[in-house]
């Protein structure tokens, strides 16, 4: 059970030109999954690293089940909160796919077959069991991505955070990532993911968290942040609703942030009407 | 125009080519996507197109890469860029890594082009103003997020002012705005007579602005044609492409058995919206 609590985080990065986060209040409760969405430089990534201790406030405080997180050490942080970067390229170094994905578990102090276990189950999960000796820079950049996601979800964390998991990923592709998101979930663990995909957002999380200039400016279920009221917020942040959205609100048939939403409120409303 | 012709290319220790016999042809003014699963050789054939591949990306080329008719086999990079110009999915990939702020990172391209001052000047504002990035010109490009470093990355292309565009996934780290910036971006330069070829996996994009679109598989065209067939093509799914919203949505009321004339009407009105 992880519980993650920021209060008032504030975040200026050296150079001092921005307040990349500018006093958010947001609590992760266990098991939920979280998709945080906003404008490019909105501050998405910059609360992620705060999560697993990468970025420390400026301000503010991150506490991981009640206790501050600054009295934790990265390594600490780490058995807790796994962070999948946007870019794979910066995380992955090892000189095979099986070593890659090792390298975590191996430092949580798994050996053997638990840790043969932890390799090989994660990178099932994201369909890559058959390259254990690859080099992942024989892999386009799709697969080095799920190679970075299946080395994090090895470490079996009870917190997921992905940046940006679908960039780059053909429908096969997106369609792991919310897969591997269900699973996860459905192990009672807690996803909190950036994205700019909002079909994707809608179609796997049930809280959206909409982060404008380093504040929270909406938070609340698919239903309701892509609902025709909340419009003129998310156009405040450049963001636009799924087209199922605007479709169901064109319509009159209430929040339909999904095609499934869509097509049962339609089915419903041409019942009625017969 | 830029052509290519029944190209095929293979990587340096590679066994296999990643692009086979492969021809596409870009009229002035013309958008044409590049679409289909990872490791389709979408990447390859932007590498070819802009000339980087093979001339600073090692490997062996057949067919030929024709520039406003001409062969440029042999000739060098510097030739080419104020010609065909490439936007790199990876914007960090792009960016020089020298320049300290975004305003000479945007101007770094033309000057090299050796224009006079206030040309380079008048370049690096209009591209920093179409894409909405003045507010980061005084910023570093190394503190920028990923998405702004995009839109700075594309920002120095359109700066070059090339007659032919390569963009490889140039959105992939956008959110919606940016997104329709680039898309808006597109849409002028190609009216503007550039010839643009894009390799993208948003299929509501490429439904946006390409006229029309080549569906990759394993290195070869599985299919293309104008835009609108090809991407509402039921095939595009079975070679793991999503297809636009408003495709997907059609066919499924249609599945679901409802009055599809009502979803159109109302996916218009929402597109003007």
């Amino acid at each position: 059970m992880t519980e993650l609590r920021l209060e008032g985080l504030v975040h200026v990065y050296p150079d001092g030109a921005v307040r990349a986060l500018d006093g958010v209040d947001l609590t992760i409760r266990h098991g939920e999954r979280v998709a945080l969405v906003g404008q490019n430089g909105s501050g998405k990534t910059t609360l992620v690293r705060h999560l697993n201790g990468l970025l420390r406030p400026t301000a503010g405080r991150v506490l991981v089940d009640g206790v501050d997180a600054a009295g934790f050490r990265v390594a600490q942080l780490a058995r807790r909160v796994g962070l999948v970067f946007q870019d794979p390229d910066r995380q992955i170094f090892a000189a095979t796919v099986r070593a890659e994905v090792a390298f975590g578990p191996h430092n949580l102090g798994l050996r053997g077959t638990r840790l043969e276990a932890a390799v090989s189950g994660a990178l099932a999960a994201v369909g890559l069991d058959a390259e254990l000796d690859a080099n992942p820079y024989d892999l386009g950049g799709a697969r080095r991505k799920l190679l970075a996601l299946a080395s994090v979800l090895a470490m079996g964390t009870p917190v997921l955070v992905l940046d940006e998991p679908t960039t780059g990923q053909d429908a096969h592709g997106v369609e792991t990532a919310r897969r591997v998101i269900a699973d996860v979930a459905a192990e009672g663990r807690t996803v909190v993911a950036i994205s700019h995909d909002m079909t994707f957002v809608a179609e796997t999380f049930e809280r959206v968290v909409v982060l404008r200039a380093g504040r929270v400016v909406l938070d609340g279920p698919p239903g309701e942040i892509f609902a025709e009221r909340s419009w003129p917020a998310l156009a405040s942040t450049y963001l636009e609703p799924p087209l199922p959205a605007i479709v169901g609100a064109r319509l009159g048939l209430g929040a339909t942030p999904t095609d499934a939403a869509l097509i049962a409120a339609l089915r419903r409303y041409l019942e009625r009407k017969r | 125009m830029l052509e290519l012709e029944s190209v095929t290319y293979r990587y340096a220790g590679a066994t296999e080519p990643a692009v086979h016999d492969v021809t596409i042809r870009l009229a002035a003014s013309e958008v044409v996507g590049l679409c289909g699963p990872s490791e389709s050789g979408k990447t390859t054939l932007c590498l070819i197109a802009s000339g980087l591949a093979p001339r600073a990306i090692r490997g062996t080329l057949a067919g030929r890469l024709l520039v406003d008719g001409a062969d440029v086999a042999g000739r060098p990079m510097h030739e080419l860029v104020s010609r065909a110009g490439i936007c790199f999915q990876d914007p960090t990939t792009q960016l020089s890594g020298v320049n300290a702020t975004v305003y000479e990172e945007v101007a770094f391209g033309p000057m090299n082009l050796g224009l006079p001052r206030s040309d380079v000047v008048a370049r690096t504002e209009q591209a920093l103003e179409t894409l909405r990035i003045g507010d980061l010109a005084m910023r570093d490009p190394s503190r920028l997020s990923g998405g702004q470093l995009q839109l700075v990355a594309i920002a120095g292309l359109l700066a070059m002012r090339a007659a032919h565009l390569i963009l490889d996934e140039p959105t992939a780290e956008l959110d919606p705005a940016g997104t329709r910036l680039v898309g808006d971006a597109i849409e002028e330069l190609a009216a503007a007579g550039t010839s643009i070829l894009i390799a993208e996996q948003r299929t509501d994009l490429l439904a946006r602005i390409c006229q029309r679109v080549l569906i990759l598989r394993g290195g070869r065209v599985a299919f293309e044609g104008p835009a609108d067939e090809v991407l509402a093509d039921p095939r595009l799914e079975e070679l793991g492409g999503a297809p636009p919203s408003a495709v997907r949505l059609r066919r499924e009321a249609i599945a679901a058995g409802i009055d599809v004339g009502a979803v159109d009407r109302a996916i218009a009105a929402g597109a003007t919206a």
